[in-house]
This record gives C-alpha cells, structure tokens and sequence, in this order.
C-alpha cells in the first residue's frame, strides 16, 4: 500500500507545483513552453533509445508461442492466425494483438462455467477496460490534433463529430453544454475502473507496485482536469489554440487569460511524457517487439541464425566408442574401430572411466 | 430433534462460516483466491472446499455414517493432505464446525435449553474426526505407497531383469 | 516479496550431486543441500550473477523486454497450475518473474537503485538466491501464462535464463544434473551403456512376440540406414513408456520401415534444456552427429514434449544446419514433410497421421474398444510447436471411444501434468500432485461423466508421472502413450492370437475365432500385475 499511498501523494504535488506554479508565481513560460518542449523531448528521445536498445538484443531462437494447429500436413488445418505460418500471417497475429487485445479477450472467451448460468468473469472485465482505456485514449489524442493543426482537416472534424453525437441529445434539453466528446468520458471510466479493478481484486492488488499506480492516477488527474477545463471552468480555447500553434510552428506565445487549471492539466500531460519512455508505458513499443508473439512458427522448415552461438565441448562418437568399445563388440553393436585398431592408434593412454555411469550400468555388470 | 431443525434453518449461515474458517487456514494471499473463484477448473481447491463442506454438514445433520461420509471427507482431505499442513492443521477443520455452531446459533440452545442435543452432535462431529484421521492417514501412505510404485515403475526394465520386481525395491537408480 | 520459502521434505528437489557437475565442466561443484544455512556459494557468487543477468540481458531480447514490459494486469495471475493447485502467491507467473524482474531493478536501474522497494527494487542476498532455487524449480516451463498474457510476457523464457544463472552458482537440482551427465557420457539420461541398451530393447521385442505373436529384429547402429528414429530414453526403461517404444517397434514393422536405433543418440529428452542453453546444445548436438556418421536420410521423432520443444524450436539453431541430411520424404506415403524442410526431422505423429491418411495401416480398432481414451495435449508441443490435430487424428482412427476434456483445459489451453522440466523426482511428490491437480480435476471430470479409463499423451515425462498423479486423483484411470493405441490396434502380418495387450493383460477386447487352443499365452497373465 505504500506504492499506493505514494502515488496519490505523488500526483497531488505534482498538481500543486503546476498550481504554484503558474497561479501563485506566474511562470506561464516555464510551464507553457519550456516544460512542455523538454517533455516531447525527453518522450520522443526516450522512446526511441528504448525501442533500439531492446533492438540491440538479438533474438537468438525462433520461439513463438504456438496457439494452435501449426502448419504440417496439407489435409490438416492450420490455425493461421495463432500459429502463424508466415510474415503475413504475424502481421495479423500482431493486428489482432495490438488492436483487439486477443490474448486478453481469449480469457473471455474461454471462461467456461459450470452450469446454466453465463457469469461475467474479471478476466472479460479487464479486456474490456483495457479496450475502453486505450481506444479512448487514442481518440482524445488525436481530438487534441486540433489545438496543433490550422486548418482542421476533414477527417479530424469527422472523429470529432462522431465523438460528440450525444451534442444532439443535450441540446434537446437546452443545456449549454460544449459538445460532450464521449471520448474524454470513456477514458475516465476506463482509467477508473482499471483502477478499481487494481484496488478490489485481492491478486491484482498484491502484485501492484508504485509504477502500476502512479500511472493510473496521473492519467485519471489528466482526464479530470481536462473534462474540467472545458465543461466547467470553460476555458478559453482560442487563446489554447493560440499557444499550442506557436509551440507547434516553433513560434512560442503565452497568451494572457488562459486559466491556471489549463496549466495543470497541460503540465501533467507533460509529466506523462517524459516518464513515459522510463516505465512500464513503454509495453506500449515493447508489444511490437516480443518474440513470442512476433515471429513465424516455421522453426523446422528455416533456419533460423543465432548471432552469438559460439562453438561448445560435446561428447563426441569415437570417445564415445572409446569408452565402451569392447562391451560393443561383445553385445555385437557395429563399432567404427576393431579393439586392435583402438589399441594401436593410442598405445600409450587408457581411456578415463566414464565419471557419470550410474547405478544403472553398474549394477549389469555384476 | 428441535436442534437439527434449528441447524436446518441457519445452514447456510452456518456453512459460509465454516468454509471460511477452512479458507482461513491458508495463507491470506491463497484465502482470497480459494473464495473468489468458484469455477471448478480454475479454482479446484476452492471449488472442493465448497462443495464438500456442504455435503459433511449435511452428513452431520443426518448423523454420521462412516461409509457415506469418508468420500466426502476424502475429496476434501486428499487435497489438504498434499498441502503444507502438518496433520493437526490439515484436520483441525472438522472441529472448527463445532465453534461454528456455537457462534451461530448458541444463544438460541441456550433460549431452547438445547445443550443435551448439543453434546450428542458434538459427540457426531467428533466421530467424523476420527474418520477424518484415517482418511488423512490413508492419503499419506497412499503417497508413500506412490513414491515406492514410481519407483518400480521408474525402473521396471532394470527390476524384472534383475528378477527382483515382485520383491524389495531395494538399491533403485535415481534417475528417469 | 517478504516471506521466505521454508524448504520442507516433499517441497524442494535434492541438490545435484559434486560429481554429476564436475563429469560436465559445471561451476562450483560441491555437496551440499538446501536446507542447510550455508549454500557454498562461490566467493564472488554476487559479481557471477550480476554479470549473467548483464549477459544474458546482452543476448536474449526477451529477457530484456520480459524485465521492462509487464504491466502486472494479472491476466497470469490464476493460469499457472502450481498456484492453483497450492495457492502460493508467488506461483502466480508476474510474481515468480518479479522474483528475478525486482533483482534487476534493484542492480541495474537507477530508478531501483534509488528509490528501491518502492521502484520494486530489491537487493542481491544468499536469500533471494534461495528464493530463485525455491521458485524457479517450481515452474515447469510450460509457457500456459504466456498464452494469456497480451505481451506474451513468457514465464518459461525466464525461468529458463534464471536457471541458467544459479547454475552459475552451481545450485541445480539432482534430477536435472545426473541425467545431463549420463546423458553427456551414454547418450541417455538413465545412464544405460550401449550393451545395455540393445538387451533392454531386446527384453521389449520378447514381449512383443509372447503377445503378439510376431518376432521384429531392429538394428541398432547402423550404417546407410534411411531414417534414424530417436526417442525419449524413459520409453526403453521406466512403465508405462515401454508399452510405446513396443507401439514404435510394432510401427515400423508393419510398414517395413528402413530405420536404425541408436545407442549413442539414445536420448530424444534434453534435460540441457532445463541447465543452460548451452547444456542443451552440448546434449542436443548427438542427434545431427550420429545421423551424419549413420548416413540417414533423415530423422524421426518419437513422442516426447520437451524433446519436441527443442527440435521444433532450438535444434536447428543451436546445432544445424544438416545439409548432409535429406528433406524427409515418407517412404511409405511418398509424402514430403515440407514443414522440416530444414531441421529434417519429423514427429511421429505427424508421420504416423500420414501413413493412417494415406491408408497404409491395417487397423481394428476395435482392439481399443475396452478404453475411453482422453488425450492431454502435452505443454511444449501445444505451446511450442502446435502439434494439436495429428495425435487426436491418430486416435480416432485407432480407437473407437475419444473424449477430449473441457475446452479450457486443452490445447493450447492444456494444463501441465506438474512435472515437466526435470521436476519429475520421487521427492517431490507431494509439490508436483498439487502442480497436477488442476489436470487430474479435468481428467476426474471425464472419467466420471464420459467414463474415460484411459489418458493417452504425446510425452514420456507424462507417462512417467500420471500414473501416481491418476492414482491419487483419479483412481482408475491407466496411461498410455498414443503409439501404444496405435498397436494395439495394428493387424500385424502373421500375428497370433491378441489374446493379451502389450502390457501383457488380458485384452477385453479380443474375440476368440471359434477354434482357438492359446498354447503359447499360458504363462503370459503373470506379468499383468501392474
């Protein structure tokens, strides 16, 4: 619970030095140009040293995890998908992976229960948390393309559009609300109940360390003050928009006016991004790396070159034949050398008893 | 009589106890899991416990029959005998039923002045105790009896060979 | 993190013997056993551990990414058979890499070397090395979490490389390091000298003609022979394994297979697999040599799942490629095996599924009719090559009644027998029936509902240890490999009377022509005691 405990306190400062920050000392500069450059930085930096550091380690066996009917004779079907028997077929083991979450939708589906009774299991739960999480998230970052991006591209406006179809609904009923992107909803409930799942699942709770709670408050604390910044405090996009195009044009201003709960939620986007590539996040490039998931199970039909195998000490045929040969001969085994041969070859030396004969072999010979 | 009936209405309240009270012999980590799945293939254990501490209370409301309880028993001390128990821990199940029933529905054998009901049940219970004991001791030479068998089969070749199968293991080589 | 593992009789594996270390050049050879205080660790064991994990992290991407990766989700958590069947947190596959995974926080993170636990950062003692012996010889490798998990986070991966460095330290288990040094020396891992081999397959082919009725002469060693046939060595020695090397024997009879044995490359298992990559090489090594000096065609393989692992996944790789070898070609069917194009080795079954698809079998299945035969997909050849169709197509044409178990228990679903990896010993009975329990309650369910009698499997190291595993849990229930059924179900040429199965039973099965005398089967039953 420490970790637990920790974290909180951990996202709390974190909102303080940006209210601090900017409320009580003004330092607009610091938290909206040059926090946020030094983050994308250190995100982009990071990322890709991680990405080619994990690269630099080989992948000295071909060691897929087979989900099903691999590729052997032709009247046998082959699961094409689980047990991909070429680059295409991982490509699509990898799609189904990184875009459905299969391997965590497989617990789902194989949940199987006694009785007549369907139970939902936690196991269907975390998929479909996991599923509301990530898309969520994927589409409020590309909404937030919009405080980048002049003019706003057509098919940009038309996620926003279906992101915001409940803005119909609520008009009816004359609440002058924005529109609600159900994006930045989703992603609260999701965080949410991935967080209560970590809290109330009495294993998941046990193996949780800091590094697993630390990310989910920080990003609910994300998705809080930004749902509060444009439907509450409603604050003012266009003066947003006015800095986000000046750090995207390289051309930084610090428009007056912008509320301070902006700042927060801008500052711990920005905190995200620099601990991103320094933690667990990163399963986020490590997904497209494993190679148990990312490799074509056609061990046998192609060789496969481990780039740092190094010759070994074996036990060869003829020291082999060296140390039985008579009980070889006797037992009429075909042997590559007669005794006579053996005897005149090494005259000097007697081949060493074998050390590892067990109990097994000895007791024959009594 | 009346006690039985008064067991028959509170069983369920009775039996959750118990099976807690058996859950509570594990690890707290283990606890958790044993009753958070109730799935016969993903929680076997949890799923015995369950299932047997159900079918030895009712047992112990009908009285107890060595033949009709020791499968119950069994199922439920197979799995306990395998575990890191030592025998007083992998029994003391059987008694905590005792405690149970007191905490349940004491107050009410003493409204009903039930205690003389009370004693012969309590007597039935430890009757299931000392079958308890042979089916623990019955799972355990099982186990001996396994490792000795393993053993000959490990080894079969080599016995028969050796003319020694039908008689002691004796010096066996250690590996298969 | 904090509870330490309490070594107790029937929890831990006996300590590998000074001299089965020193036969194979591993470090810090010494006697000594896990209960004691003092491990005899090397002077320098810390620097040997932290240069292995730097190492290792060097060499193998998945090490490196299964150490930065895990999102603890807990998807794992209740997939591996040791936590279920003993309940033991740490046997929840996040927490057993957590063991290694906060070791190398803690040495090699700055983040963990900081801030420490709370970075999930833990320093290097004697006992965190206790720990992993406790641990990691309490995870058979059979990669079951690894198919939930969404990273494909693989547990078998790391108790692989965790292993490989307390061997370092030179803390195996007897189990695994006596059979790697026989097998160096022999070729097996029982030990069994050549002669000694041959008369035991001797003793099987005298069986197989009391039984039924047919004399087969293998050869053994020879040269310019077409297939080289390699199998597990528990199959020649250790019941029920014998009753599948008769299948295998009886087989290749009937098709009149071109094959050779070999004393020298007698062991299809590799208990390497469970030292080092290395042992595994240097074990695995005698498979292309002996085809070469043989002169093979090719090589066939009998039924054994880690053996498989490794030819599937490592052989090649490791000791390849054969270019002295040809792309096996079933003689038989005139099939192509296009699948071991390069590694040139073929599985039985697949052979076998071939030879019955192409009808050149003459089988009864009917000789079955007495079992319901369930079959337990073995870890490493569902997980590890995905070897699931073949062996359920062999049985269905050799059998009549084939029940499979609960969908979530098969497959690449399968739950491990709990002794897989080496941990098959007699000391550990008790760990690896609580590791089989959950198998045993999928067998237990269909053996009451289906009243399966029979659990076939594709793996000697199964048949070894279901027996005592059916006997304590399911009472009742026999084990048999597949290629047993398979001839059981064989109409030999020239065979006698089948009044008695190949483990010298009465066969219920056997009808009797109407004139029968059975001279020859009189003392036969004797043997049936098992």
């Amino acid at each position: 619970m420490i970790g637990f405990l920790f974290s909180v306190v951990a996202v709390l400062v974190l909102v303080g030095i940006a209210l601090v920050g900017v409320g009580g000392l003004g330092l607009k500069v610091l938290f909206g140009v040059i926090i946020p450059y030094a983050a994308v930085l250190t995100f982009f930096a990071g990322l890709v040293y991680r990405v080619v550091d994990w690269g630099r380690s080989p992948v000295p066996f071909r060691i897929p995890t087979t989900c099903g009917q691999e590729k052997s004779l032709p009247w046998i079907k082959t699961n094409k998908v689980d047990n991909p028997c070429s680059g295409g077929m991982v490509l699509l083991r990898m799609a189904f992976e990184v875009l459905t979450f299969r391997s965590l939708f497989r617990n789902m589906k194989l949940d199987y229960r006694q009785g007549p009774t369907i139970r939902y299991s936690s196991e269907k739960f975390l998929w479909l948390f996991a599923m509301m999480f990530h898309w969520a998230f994927l589409v409020v970052i590309i909404r937030h393309a919009r405080f980048f991006t002049e003019p706003i591209a057509q098919w940009l406006q038309g996620i926003e559009h279906l992101d915001g179809f409940l803005e119909f609904n609520l008009a009816t009923f004359g609440i002058g609300l924005p529109t609600i992107q159900m994006s930045g909803l989703i992603l609260l409930g999701g965080v949410t109940l991935l967080l209560v799942r970590r809290i109330v699942v009495p294993s998941v709770r046990y193996i949780s360390l800091a590094s697993d709670w630390f990310p989910l408050f920080l990003i609910t604390f994300i998705a809080l003050t930004g749902i509060l910044a444009r439907y509450v405090i409603r604050v003012d996009v266009v003066k947003i928009k006015e800095l986000a195009m000046g750090l995207a044009t390289f051309h930084p201003v610090v428009p007056d006016g912008i509320s301070v709960w902006f700042y927060v939620h801008f500052f711990l986007v920005c905190v995200l991004f620099a601990y991103f590539p320094f933690s667990k996040l990163m399963h986020l490039g490590g997904v497209f790396l494993s190679p148990t998931r990312n490799l074509v199970n056609n061990s046998r039909a192609v060789l496969h070159v481990n780039p740092w195998s190094y010759p070994v000490k074996t036990h060869a045929y003829h020291e082999y034949e060296d140390d039985f040969r008579e009980q070889m001969i006797e037992a009429g085994l075909p042997v590559e050398k007669t005794l006579e041969e053996a005897a005149a070859e090494k005259a000097p030396a007697a081949p060493a008893p074998a050390e590892a004969d067990t109990e097994v072999t000895e007791e024959k010979e009594d | 009589m009346k006690l039985k009936t008064l067991l028959a209405k509170h069983k369920s309240a009775i039996v959750k106890q118990w099976i807690n009270s058996i859950v509570e012999t594990y690890p707290s980590e283990t606890a958790k899991f044993l009753k958070s799945k109730k799935d016969q293939f993903s929680n076997p254990v949890g799923h015995t416990i369950m299932a047997e501490t159900n079918n030895l209370f009712e047992q112990v409301m009908e009285g107890i029959d060595r033949e009709k309880v020791t499968p119950f028993l069994d199922r439920l001390i197979r799995v306990r005998a395998i575990q890191d128990f030592t025998p007083s821990q992998a029994l003391s199940f059987v008694f905590s039923l005792k405690y149970v029933i007191r905490r349940v529905v004491g107050s009410e054998i003493d409204t009903e002045a039930l205690d003389q009901e009370l004693v012969d049940l309590e007597a039935s219970i430890d009757y299931m105790a000392l079958v308890a004991f042979d089916v623990f001791m019955g799972c355990r030479e099982q186990l001996y009896d396994l490792k000795v068998k393993e053993i000959h089969s490990n080894a079969y070749s080599l016995l028969r060979r050796a003319k020694i199968l039908v008689e002691q293991p004796g010096e066996e080589p250690e590996n298969a | 993190m904090d509870t330490k593992p309490e070594f107790k009789p029937g929890n831990y594996l006996y300590a590998a013997k000074a001299s089965a270390l020193e036969t194979v050049g591993l470090p810090n050879p010494r006697d000594w056993n896990p209960t004691d205080d003092d491990w005899k660790l090397p002077a320098d064991w810390k620097g040997v551990v932290r240069e292995g994990i730097a190492q290792r992290l060097e060499r193998f991407r998945t090490f490196k990414l299964f150490m930065d990766i895990c999102v603890r989700c807990g998807a794992c958590a209740d997939k591996c058979h040791f936590f279920i069947g003993s309940g033991d947190p740490k046997n929840m596959p996040v927490l057993r890499a957590e063991l290694i995974r906060s070791i190398y926080r803690g040495e090699f993170k700055t983040a963990g070397k900081i801030l420490g636990r709370l970075a999930g950062g833990r320093k290097l003692t004697e006992e965190v090395i206790k720990e992993w012996f406790y641990y990691f010889f309490q995870c058979t490798e059979c990669r079951r979490c690894s198919v939930f998990c969404p990273y494909g986070i693989d547990t078998a991966e790391i108790t692989i490389i965790a292993r490989e460095i307390i061997n370092l330290l030179g803390c195996n288990i007897d189990w695994i390091a006596s059979p790697v040094a026989n097998c160096f020396m022999t070729g097996n891992h029982l030990g069994l000298k050549p002669h000694t081999f041959k008369e035991n397959a001797e003793y099987l082919l005298d069986d197989i003609e009391e039984y039924v009725g047919v004399k087969i002469e293998p050869s053994f060693n020879r040269k310019g022979a077409e297939i080289l046939f390699v199998t597990p060595s528990g199959d020649i020695f250790a019941e029920p394994g014998i009753f599948t090397f008769m299948g295998y024997l009886m087989l290749f009879e009937h098709i009149g297979l071109d094959y050779t044995w070999s004393t020298y490359a007698s062991e299809g298992g590799n208990f390497g697999f469970f030292t080092s990559h290395e042992m595994m090489k240097r074990l695995n090594a005698k498979m292309y040599a002996e085809a070469e000096r043989l002169g093979v065609k090719w090589i066939l393989g009998g039924e054994c799942g880690h053996m498989w692992r490794v030819v599937h996944q490592y052989m090649n790789t490791l000791n390849g490629p054969p270019d002295f070898l040809d792309q096996p070609v079933n003689p038989i069917t005139g099939t192509r095996f296009d699948n071991a194009a390069s590694t040139k080795m073929v599985h039985i079954s697949e052979f076998t599924a071939d030879l019955i698809k192409n009808n050149k079998l003459k089988l009864d299945p009917s000789q079955n009719d007495h079992y319901t035969v369930t079959f337990h997909d073995s870890c490493n050849t569902s997980r590890g090559m995905g070897l699931l169709e073949e062996p359920r197509y062999i049985i269905n044409n050799v059998c009549n009644n084939f029940v499979d178990m609960a969908p979530q228990t098969i497959r690449e679903n399968t739950f491990c027998c709990g002794s897989g990896s080496g941990l098959n010993a007699g000391e550990y009975l008790e760990m690896r029936l609580r590791g089989g329990l959950p198998r045993a309650n999928a067998v237990k369910r269909v053996a009451e509902d289906k009243g399966v009698n029979m659990l076939s499997c594709v793996c000697a190291i199964d048949r070894a240890v279901f027996p005592a595993l059916m006997d304590y849990w399911v009472p009742g229930t026999d084990v048999c490999g597949v290629t047993e059924l398979v001839a059981n179900a064989l109409v030999m040429e020239g065979q006698g009377e089948r009044e008695y199965n190949l483990r010298g039973e009465e066969n219920p099965s056997y009808v009797p022509p109407p004139e029968s005398e059975g001279e020859a089967e009189g003392e036969a039953g004797e043997e049936g005691e098992e």
